[in-house]
């Protein structure tokens, strides 16, 4: 088959997205960035505070789906379903 | 018999009965029953499954506990513990679930093509999971011992005997549909107590949004900032700031929990079992929504704990609760040595503050708090009841997982791959059984009289998965041309180092005294904690790895084929022996 390499290299490329998205929401926004996403405010949470206990985890959630579903297309659209 | 007796034995009992119904009607008939369920898993069975199988009494028990008292820094485990699913759904589980096989150790051997390999699989799986296990079967024996009355070493045994049953008879099959009803005693014994407590102190019932509110006593302050200003004024650092080691050691510590959780074998495996490609993607994800459900009110759980743990004591600055007075759960816990009272300046009051020459409150085990949350918020008597069935529902639903890695690596990896290749099914099914009867016994034996080292295995299980597993099964997906020779290399060095520091810090095999370096901070390579080390022991797995690459060449072109295909969706057959 040759849309071997075009389907690989864009698996790779929607991982990357969606790692770099992983990336940001635990390492960057909950850890690194925690002290000045602090001061504003999400009701009672502070807002680093939420992305480090709350908000990565939906955001986890979220990416695995989305990336679940574009693969599926991704699937179809290479006829390597069935 | 009091009433609280009665309803914990009806919670406990009852879910034993259940268990061993689904056992009875899961049973095994052949090897692909025993290791992958057939094959047959629909994802969102598996997702519920895998919750159960990854949720251990360490999450049930003991998270929100270290929560309550960590505060921000309790964060590494929430992140870490669900960030490793993206990455198993994205780096992982699509590409292992369309090789088809049944073991972990069984894929490495394949795409590196070497025995050695595999036996370097097994060994890791081994030490990985009988040190949980040990973690679980301890659990077992403190959920009965407390709550039951009945001796620790009894309630072990029953918790033997009940994992006996329903893995040995039903092997993953079995498992996974015991493991679906666990998971549902599971959390509903996690939320209910926490929404009752939600409800009480904030009136919102959902305690996600419970956290993030005002307090329900008219103040207009919200819980958060209560929280902050009580145990600051006690001298305890801040909670929503508080962190664990300074920034790098978190990042680091969160690192290794996400690539330790994507590389534990028993995790893994769970993914054997859907019928394709597809549906392990999604299967990974359904498998975090119901993790998430939990781990999202855990944050809820600890900060609440804490907050009423703290008013129960101090209900007013100044005002302390009279030793005399101090309510039933205290009484109980104190007899079991897991809270301890001093009156140091003899005014029969507790005062709990930070400071170790005044604190009255010498011992508070983070591990008793999600089990006291109930008691300590004067919830009814059937609430703790059931929190007493999820913790005894979540240790032996890992328990049954990490049973069932052992005895595949053993009966089909070491004995069937390398030591007997022409052992008959039906006699592998049988060796599997033994295996795991085996594997029972000594984990029970190891339950009942822990080893010094059980606390600082905990680091090892990690670092081994996160230094060793997780780069090999990467590297062979994500570079074609990686080699047998280079991926063993990287692997031995990744364990090497992760071994080595976690030996220097905490001793060789540790042994007391043995810690050449000490167990302190001072001496902390850029301040990283033993238990945070797997991130950097990746790193050094990764580079070794490919200078060895560059040094020796690369894989023999068929296996760079078996990647290709691997990579590809395609059509995906059971998974399926050689």
């Amino acid at each position: 088959m040759e849309n071997k390499e075009t389907y690989w290299s864009e698996n790779l490329r929607l991982i990357f997205i969606c790692l770099a998205i992983w990336f940001a929401v635990s390492f960057g926004l909950g850890l690194l960035l925690v002290e000045p996403l602090n001061a504003i405010r999400l009701g009672g949470y502070k807002l680093g505070f939420w992305f480090a206990q709350q908000g990565s985890i939906y955001s986890f959630l979220a990416l695995i789906f989305w990336y679940g579903a574009k693969m599926n297309k991704l699937d179809k659209k290479y006829h390597s379903e069935g | 018999m009091d009433e609280l007796k009665l309803y914990t034995y009806i919670a406990v009992f009852g879910t034993f009965a259940l268990y061993f119904g689904i056992a009875w009607w899961a049973r095994a008939g052949s090897t692909s029953d025993f290791y992958v369920a057939g094959g047959g898993v629909t994802p969102f069975q598996n997702g519920m499954a895998i919750g159960a199988d990854w949720m251990s009494a360490a999450s049930f028990i003991s998270m929100a506990g270290l929560i309550a008292f960590l505060g921000y820094g309790g964060s590494v485990f929430l992140m870490g513990w669900t960030g490793g699913y993206v990455l198993l759904a994205m780096l992982l589980a699509p590409y292992m679930r369309k090789h088809g096989k049944f073991t972990v150790p069984e894929f490495i051997f394949d795409r590196f093509y070497s025995k050695t390999a595999r036996i370097v699989a097994v060994v890791c799986l081994i030490i990985a999971s009988l040190t949980y296990i040990i973690g679980q079967m301890k659990g077992v024996g403190v959920a009965f011992s407390r709550f039951l009355e009945v001796d620790y070493g009894l309630g072990l045994g029953i918790g033997m005997a009940v994992v006996w049953v329903y893995a040995v008879m039903g092997g993953m099959k079995g498992i996974t549909y015991t493991q679906i009803a666990q998971y549902c005693v599971m959390i509903f014994a996690y939320t209910i107590p926490a929404v009752f407590i939600s409800l009480q102190l904030t009136g919102n019932p959902i305690p996600q949004l419970g956290l993030g509110s005002t307090l329900a006593d008219g103040s207009g302050v919200y819980l958060l900032d209560k929280l902050d200003m009580v145990v600051t004024d006690l001298g305890f650092k801040e909670y929503t700031t508080a962190n664990l080691g300074g920034t790098l050691n978190m990042f680091a510590y969160t690192i290794s929990l996400m690539i330790g959780t994507a590389g534990l074998p028993h995790v893994i495996m769970r993914f054997f079992t859907v019928p394709s490609v597809q549906a392990a993607r999604s299967s990974a994800g359904y498998a975090l929504v119901c993790i998430a459900l939990l781990y999202t009110v855990a944050p809820a759980v600890g900060a609440m704990a804490r907050f009423n743990l703290m008013n129960t004591i101090e209900p007013a600055a100044g005002e302390n609760l009279v030793y005399d007075e101090r309510p039933q759960w205290f009484k109980d816990w104190e007899k079991t040595g897991l809270l301890k009272f001093e009156d140091k300046n003899g005014d029969g009051k507790i005062q709990y503050t930070a400071d170790k020459a005044t604190n009255e409150m010498v011992k508070v085990d983070r591990d008793i708090m999600v089990l006291a949350n109930p008691a300590i918020a004067n919830l009814p008597n059937w609430v703790i009841a059931l929190v007493a069935a999820g913790g005894l529902a979540a240790a032996l639903s890992t328990a049954a997982g990490l049973l069932l890695a052992i005895s595949s690596s053993i009966s089909h990896d070491l004995m069937k791959g390398v030591l007997t290749p022409d052992l008959s099914e039906k006699s592998e099914l049988l060796a599997g059984r033994i295996v795991m009867t085996i594997a029972i016994l000594i984990s029970g034996y190891l339950g009942l009289n822990p080893p010094g080292f059980a606390a600082g295995t905990v680091a090892l299980a990690f670092g081994l998965a996160a230094s060793s597993i997780f780069p090999a099964l990467m590297m062979g997906i994500f570079s074609k041309k990686m080699s047998g020779t280079a991926a063993i290399a990287g692997m031995c060095s990744g364990i090497g180092v992760t071994m080595l520091y976690v030996f220097q810090h905490k001793g060789i095999m540790f042994i007391p005294g043995t810690s050449f370096l000490g167990d302190m901070g001072p001496n902390w390579f850029f301040g990283i904690s033993p238990n945070a080390f797997g991130a950097v022991g990746a790193l050094v797995n990764f580079g070794v790895a490919f200078a060895v690459l560059k040094v020796t060449g690369p894989a023999p072109a068929h296996i760079q084929d078996m990647v290709e295909h691997m990579r590809l969706p395609g059509k995906t057959s059971a998974a399926h022996a050689h």
